[in-house]
């Protein structure tokens, strides 16, 4: 692709995922998935365990490789220039952790270095950060001492704190309680609502009703169903996403 | 006591892993071929020495020592020439040629200790390479004896300390191209055991410790579920491994110092009362000689740190970081056994290439070699470690832009669309 198309693919589209392929030695994990997710838009991918969702999220976050097809984020070829596309990107794992030695604070700092451009930037980054982990005087601690939900905290405030483009978050709200996954979703809302174009994958389907403006149904390594929340409960006659997703899987 | 057997069989699972048996194995294995190192030099040492001899004297003693040395030694020059002698000791790999002087039977008859010159030809300063000398001294035990019962015999009016001590030596090492007069090797052994010892100890303790430290910040990454989000950022892949690297390397050099400055107090009890004056026989490291070990040191830690970091790859936790750690900590742990025991010149040619093939032996050898100014190994070996650090630091570079070190899989034909021209021209991040 060369920088004409780019560009022209940059002005409106956040993320376009073309008949990616992904293999495990023998073992296919995506069968040719195509999607493109629009600017701004918060983007849900579902499906059962094992259906291919976190490979997707990982090959679209740059960390594995793409077996075919290919994988562009505002018209950056990820497989060409992942390095220009790290830059615009913030990638949360849905199982990670953060530097056990470092405070909450130190952490961010840490994250933010790679974003800023000097300490003014950096300061910015994490006076940023502090503010969506909300952990108040526990930022000064070792993430050591952090429970999950507290640590879940600070690792979303570390995708969200740079305003990426685009964040690609799996399993958002894993390991937090009720109230701070509303409190989590509100802040992925206005962050989107910015202009953060967002991919995100859950397990939880009222999380991805609420959240998502477009789902797209994955299962085993195929995307079997695509469309807005509303038009995929007309689709099934289904009174909700969950009801849906069994109904397809199943 | 179904429990019982039920908890101890899950015990023995998590206990009994190869992690736990891998160890064992290896020090076994290493116990063995030291055993065999040892065996080997014992036999050396009880089997009759290659010498050579140099009689000057044609009194009825000397015939007594050359009898007694033909039967005791393989010899390889019977003449009157030093020159020639020491050539035909070196051409047979012989360790020492041994002169009786013109005098000697006139001085033992006359009252005064006979003298034995004896040129050693040293070719290592292990602690094992001056085992051969033994096997000389017994022959000129076995002279001392002889000529101390023919003087009995013949009732030579000699006193009784001399009739039991008839002759005297004088000793002259030769080590390539030096001569220490008045030295023998197991003297010059002793005074060079404290670098031969201290060197390799702390080089392999450095590569262990260093290099421990650089798998298991690998292994935490991933047991810390870190690694994912590092490998987001945008930061080069190099720059990663760079930041690993130095960060070993400079934790390797704190320790260094540490094990060297504690090292130094506990060699220095066994140097101490030394006789020899190194610096006398122009043994001691020039300023040039010590940047040689500096850079070699510096290059090995750079390899060893690299090797490391692919090895580290591997670890799928801190646990496993640890057993991965192992394997390192074996392998500096042979050139260490090695070069403690022999010189590289005296291995045989397989030993030599093994030794020169791990690049942590290179360092181990370096300060000795250059004692003795064999600066073609000392150099060609920081131009291989030099060679082996640039291909491990590729190695881990390409590793961390595959699918590896997530997957513990590389994806083959990912692997082939990277390489096609195209992106051959491009970074890859």
């Amino acid at each position: 692709m060369d920088r004409t198309t780019d560009d022209a693919d940059s002005e409106s589209l956040a993320l376009v995922v073309s008949d990616l392929v992904k293999d495990y030695g023998e073992s296919r994990a995506l069968k040719g998935i195509s999607f493109s997710v629009k600017r701004g838009e918060v983007f849900g991918l579902i499906g059962p365990n094992g259906a291919g969702k976190t490979t997707a999220l990982r090959i679209v976050s740059t960390i594995l490789q793409i077996t075919s097809g290919s994988v562009s984020i505002f018209g950056v070829d990820i497989s060409r220039r992942p390095h220009d596309a790290r830059k615009m990107l913030s990638y949360l794992p849905e199982d990670a952790g953060a530097y056990r030695n470092l405070t909450g604070e130190e952490y961010l700092r840490f994250i933010a270095r790679f974003f800023a451009e000097d300490n003014e930037g950096v300061s910015e980054i994490v006076s940023k950060g502090v503010e969506i982990a909300d952990l108040g005087d526990r930022m000064r601690d070792k993430v050591d001492t952090y429970s999950k939900g507290m640590t879940r905290r600070l690792l979303v405030a570390r995708a969200l704190m740079i305003g990426p483009k685009i964040a690609v978050l799996d399993e958002l709200t894993s390991g937090l309680d009720v109230l701070n996954a509303q409190e989590i979703r509100k802040i992925v809302k206005e962050t989107s609502r910015r202009g953060t174009t967002i991919l995100l994958s859950s397990h939880n389907m009222l999380e991805v009703e609420l959240m998502c403006d477009r789902i797209a149904l994955i299962n085993d390594g195929r995307i079997v169903e695509l469309g807005t929340p509303r038009e995929l409960k007309d689709r099934h006659g289904a009174d909700n996403i969950e009801e849906v997703f069994t109904e397809v899987v199943s | 006591m179904k429990s019982t057997i039920n908890i101890l069989r899950k015990e023995l699972r998590e206990m009994f892993t190869r992690s736990t048996i891998l160890p064992v194995i290896v020090i076994a294995i290493l116990l063995v071929a030291m055993g065999n190192m040892l065996s080997g030099a014992e036999e050396q040492a009880t089997s009759a020495p290659v010498i050579g001899l140099v009689i000057e004297d044609d009194g009825i003693l000397a015939y007594v020592a050359f009898d007694t040395i033909f039967d005791h030694s393989v010899l390889v020059y019977n003449g009157t020439d030093v020159e020639e002698g020491l050539s035909a000791v070196t051409e047979y790999d012989g360790t020492a040629l041994l002169r009786i002087s013109s005098s000697f039977t006139g001085d033992i008859l006359s009252g005064s200790p006979g003298m034995i010159s004896i040129y050693w030809v040293m070719r290592g300063a292990g602690l094992m390479d001056s085992i051969s000398s033994s096997a000389v001294n017994a022959v000129l035990w076995h002279v001392d004896r002889a000529i101390s019962l023919h003087l009995i015999e013949m009732n030579a009016s000699v006193d009784a300390g001399l009739a039991l001590a008839p002759t005297i030596r004088s000793d002259m090492t030769i080590f390539g191209d030096k001569e220490m007069d008045g030295v023998s090797p197991g003297e010059l052994s002793v005074v060079l055991s404290a670098q031969s010892f201290m060197v390799p100890v702390v080089i392999m303790m450095l590569i262990m410790a260093a290099g421990g430290t650089v798998i298991s910040s690998m292994g935490m990454e991933k047991e810390n579920k870190t690694l994912e989000t590092l490998l987001t950022l945008p930061v080069r892949r190099s720059s990663i491994v760079t930041g690993k690297l130095v960060a070993g390397a400079l934790i390797g050099l704190v320790m260094a110092a540490i094990y060297m400055v504690g090292f130094n107090y506990y060699m220095s009890a066994f140097s101490g009362s030394s006789a020899i004056d190194l610096e006398e026989f122009d043994l001691v490291l020039s300023p040039i000689d010590y940047v040689l070990v500096g850079l070699s040191l510096f290059i090995t830690l750079i390899a060893a740190l690299s090797m490391c970091m692919v090895v580290g790859t591997f670890a799928r936790n801190y646990k496993s970081a640890q057993t991965l750690t192992m394997s390192i900590t074996f392998l500096a742990m042979v050139p260490m056994f090695i070069v403690i025991f022999k010189d590289f010149s005296t291995l045989p040619l397989a030993g030599q290439i093994v030794l020169f093939a791990i690049p942590f032996s290179h360092p181990m050898m370096a300060m000795r070699a250059l004692m003795f100014d064999d600066y073609g190994l000392v150099l060609g070996g920081i131009g291989y470690v030099t060679v082996f650090a640039i291909v491990m630091i590729g190695i881990t570079v390409w590793i961390f832009r595959t699918d590896r070190l997530l997957v513990g899989r590389i994806d083959r034909k990912a692997l082939s669309r990277r390489w096609d021209l195209t992106s051959m021209i491009r970074p890859k991040g």
